[in-house]
């Protein structure tokens, strides 16, 4: 009852359209060209390391990690440098890339070879070396969160299954296909980090998932059902539920003593240990009412776009819009010559028709967002505050503290615009009341 | 340009709820009541609340032509007023009389404030308020079902004090004097208990408001059961302290709109020298709503409480 008065947080009830969840991974053939994006992760952007006409092979570092919080870029195929170009993002920022074509021959570069990881030092550089950066979608280089300064208060790592997202199921072939892959990351993390204790948290719309991971963990590690309400799968929520414990703000994980890692980014690392073929490729869903053969793909990065969806079947109907992730925090593409990236996980694409944004009609104060946050903000007041420019309110409000999920947009049955319009009032607070 | 993307911020999707269809559902919660209504005052009880809706919806129409604002009037909030309006009349009311009550609803209290989602207090209540003041004589003018014992003589809150468990069945069916809704307590519970069901509104504002003013009944002495089911206090419960606009949002600021509800009623129905408090005290809440709410915001994840404490110290 007392938790009940803190915070409702009940989160959304979103429509699950998982039809692809049983739909058993395929490799996508090589496309004509790869776009390597620098800028495929948060932090300092790679910087080529490659120049125009270069040989590259599979697992060629062709940008180099631009800081601590960097992560290298690697060629998925083997093939010709064709140029260093600029692109420009799906967040509209111009990113340097490299465009490479490939020869068809996928030669693995000679230096790829299965790490030798020893202790602590030894894995992290290893993880540095892989490329990988936090799969969930977020795009943190995993090697800064595998180094935490407060290593010994680490008590809990937490595997990311919850995959809250509508439509995406990539997360959910990766605790069906990799299980083994899976165990084996978690082994090394829980080994190295000396993290004694490990929870993978599965929203409870994937039973096969759980069964199968049941099943499949040894002592130390539990497997954990969450309830089907978005957003499950957000850090702070997924952590609090696991584990009773609230990411103080600001902070990290780390501070109450959990890291969290995504199943793929996990995944990732034993299969990383076992064959050092750092992160080229990704498995990707993609779905979307106008996708004539949804699938589940894994592909190299840097494709196209354009390519994957004519893999699968193209479209049915003109394209409306198509996003990198889920139609929930997803973002939109310009264009379909925009590369796969690092952290995507599906490929959407809806029709015009189902992308129209619905009319908007007054605030009837119902409560609903608040009650929805997970956080417990009250998109409304802070929304009001924005439109005011009272940035005192914003701030008492913890305006910043948004994660920018979508719940509270979600819920309105006003249909207001109320996560990006909380995203203007973290820049107005930023910015120190100037819109 | 036609074969563009669009580009929007995220989400991509939104709720099946809508406005418009939480408005339909408090409509079809109020029906039971109505044709309730209809049984026991007549076929006037029906006519005089088709004039209120139909007042309402016109008057919402000609305020936004005239203020240059969209039609708003296919979102059924002017209907729900309508209808709660005309509960809240006594079947024999002048119908003139209904049309000045919908005048004061819609455009005084919600359109000259801004419309939907900025008036003050409910439109309704202010309506049946001003009513009462205006045509004092009309609006108490109850009718009484025929051929009953003395409980149809009057509102039951007359004479609560003479009434005893005999009198529960009475109330509980609604058979018996007052103005033509708040009389059939199952319809209208049914109808609240639906509302609750299909999420339109949260139980915590009746439930706290019924039981504050149970526990004061007791407090003070007199039948609870018959303090419940009388006067106003159900409907006002369930289907006007629950208005979204003049309510808090938080479920700790419901638990204090409801014990204060529940208070002020008590206090003007035991101590005061009218009989009824219901609509009153929803007005009073309604304008101390914004401070409730700034009072009793959720806790939020990962903020410490600190500030608040020193804040607390400084008082």
């Amino acid at each position: 009852m007392s938790k009940f008065l803190k915070r409702s947080a009940l989160g959304a009830q979103v429509p699950h359209e998982k039809r692809t969840s049983g739909m058993e991974t395929v490799k996508m053939p090589l496309p004509t060209k790869i776009v390597l994006s620098m800028s495929q992760h948060i932090g300092a952007p790679a910087t080529p390391a490659v120049a125009k006409g270069d040989q590259v092979y599979v697992g060629t570092v062709v940008g180099k990690s631009g800081g601590f919080v960097s992560s290298d870029i690697h060629s998925g195929v083997s093939g010709i440098v064709d140029s260093i170009t600029t692109i420009t993002g799906s967040n509209g920022a111009k990113q340097t890339a490299v465009v490479i074509i490939p020869d068809g021959a996928q030669t693995v570069d000679p230096a790829v070879a299965p790490p030798q990881v020893t202790d602590l030092k030894s894995f992290q550089d290893a993880v540095r070396a892989s490329g990988l950066v936090g799969l969930g979608g977020a795009g943190f280089p995993a090697a800064v969160k595998l180094a935490p300064k407060n290593l010994d208060e680490i008590d809990t790592l937490i595997i990311n299954g919850a995959e809250c997202e509508p439509y995406i199921t990539s997360d959910n072939r990766c605790l069906l296909e990799d299980t083994q892959f899976i165990l084996d990351g978690i082994q090394a993390v829980m080994k190295y980090l000396e993290i004694p204790r490990c929870i993978i948290g599965i929203e409870g719309n994937k039973p096969e998932a759980i069964a199968k991971m049941r099943g499949a963990v040894p002592a130390g590690v539990e497997v954990k059902e969450l309830p089907c309400r978005y957003p499950q799968g957000a850090e702070k929520v997924l952590i609090e539920n696991c584990t009773g414990r609230e990411v103080p703000f600001p902070g990290l994980p780390s501070d109450v003593g959990v890291i969290v890692m995504n199943v793929t980014s996990v995944a990732f690392v034993g299969k990383y240990l076992a064959t050092g073929m750092p992160l080229t490729t990704k498995r990707l869903t993609v779905d979307g009412d106008i996708v004539k053969e949804p699938k589940n793909v894994e592909v190299v990065i840097g494709t196209p776009v354009r390519e994957l969806i004519d893999f699968c079947g193209g479209f049915t109907d003109e394209p409306g819009k198509v996003l990198y992730g889920g139609p929930m925090m997803g973002t939109c593409i310009a264009d379909l010559d925009q590369p796969v990236l690092k952290n995507n996980n599906a490929v959407l694409a809806f029709s015009r028709k189902a992308s129209q944004t619905p009319k908007m009609s007054n605030c009837i104060h119902c409560g609903r967002c608040a009650n929805a946050c997970p956080l417990g903000l009250s998109a409304k007041e802070i929304v009001q505050a924005y439109n005011n420019g009272d940035v005192d309110l914003l701030v008492q409000l913890n305006a910043d503290l948004c994660m920018s999920c979508g719940t509270c947009s979600f819920v309105c049955p006003a249909k207001r615009p109320l996560a990006p319009s909380i995203a203007l009032a973290k820049i107005m607070m930023k910015n120190g009341g100037k819109k | 340009m036609g074969n563009k993307l669009i580009v929007t911020a995220a989400p991509h999707i939104t709720g099946a709820d809508s406005t418009q269809k939480i408005m339909q559902r408090v409509c079809l919660a109020l029906c039971p009541t109505l044709v309730a209504a209809v049984v026991i005052f007549g076929v006037n009880a029906l006519i005089l609340t088709a004039i209120t809706v139909a007042a309402c919806v016109f008057f919402e129409w000609a305020s936004c032509k005239l203020m240059h604002r969209e039609n708003p009037t296919g979102d059924f909030s002017a209907v729900v007023t309508g209808m709660l309006l005309a509960f809240n009349l006594p079947a024999t009311l002048p119908w003139w009389m209904a049309l000045v009550g919908a005048f004061i609803a819609i455009v005084i209290v919600k359109q000259l404030f801004g419309g939907l989602g900025y008036n003050f207090a409910n439109p309704a209540i202010v309506g049946r308020i001003a009513m009462a003041m205006g045509f004092a004589g009309a609006m108490s003018n109850y009718p009484h079902p025929e051929g009953l014992d003395a409980l149809a003589s009057a509102t039951p809150l007359a004479v609560a004090d003479q009434l005893g468990s005999e009198s529960y069945v009475t109330l509980l069916l609604g058979n018996h004097g007052g103005v033509l809704g708040e009389t059939c307590a199952i319809t209208l519970l049914a109808g609240g208990l639906y509302l609750i069901w299909t999420k339109v509104i949260s139980p915590t504002i009746p439930v706290t408001y019924l039981a504050t003013v149970a526990v004061l009944s007791l407090a003070a002495g007199r039948d609870p059961v018959v303090q419940l089911l009388s006067g106003g206090l159900i409907l006002g419960a369930f289907f006007m302290a629950t208005d979204y606009v003049t309510s808090p949002t938080t479920t700790k600021g419901k638990l204090v709109f409801g014990i204060g509800l529940g208070v002020i009623t008590c206090a003007i129905r035991f101590l005061g020298t009218m009989a009824e408090g219901v609509s009153f005290s929803i007005l009073l809440m309604n304008l101390v709503v914004p401070y409730i709410e700034e009072l009793t915001r959720q806790d939020r994840l990962g903020i410490a409480k600190v500030k608040k404490n020193k804040e607390g110290a400084g008082k």
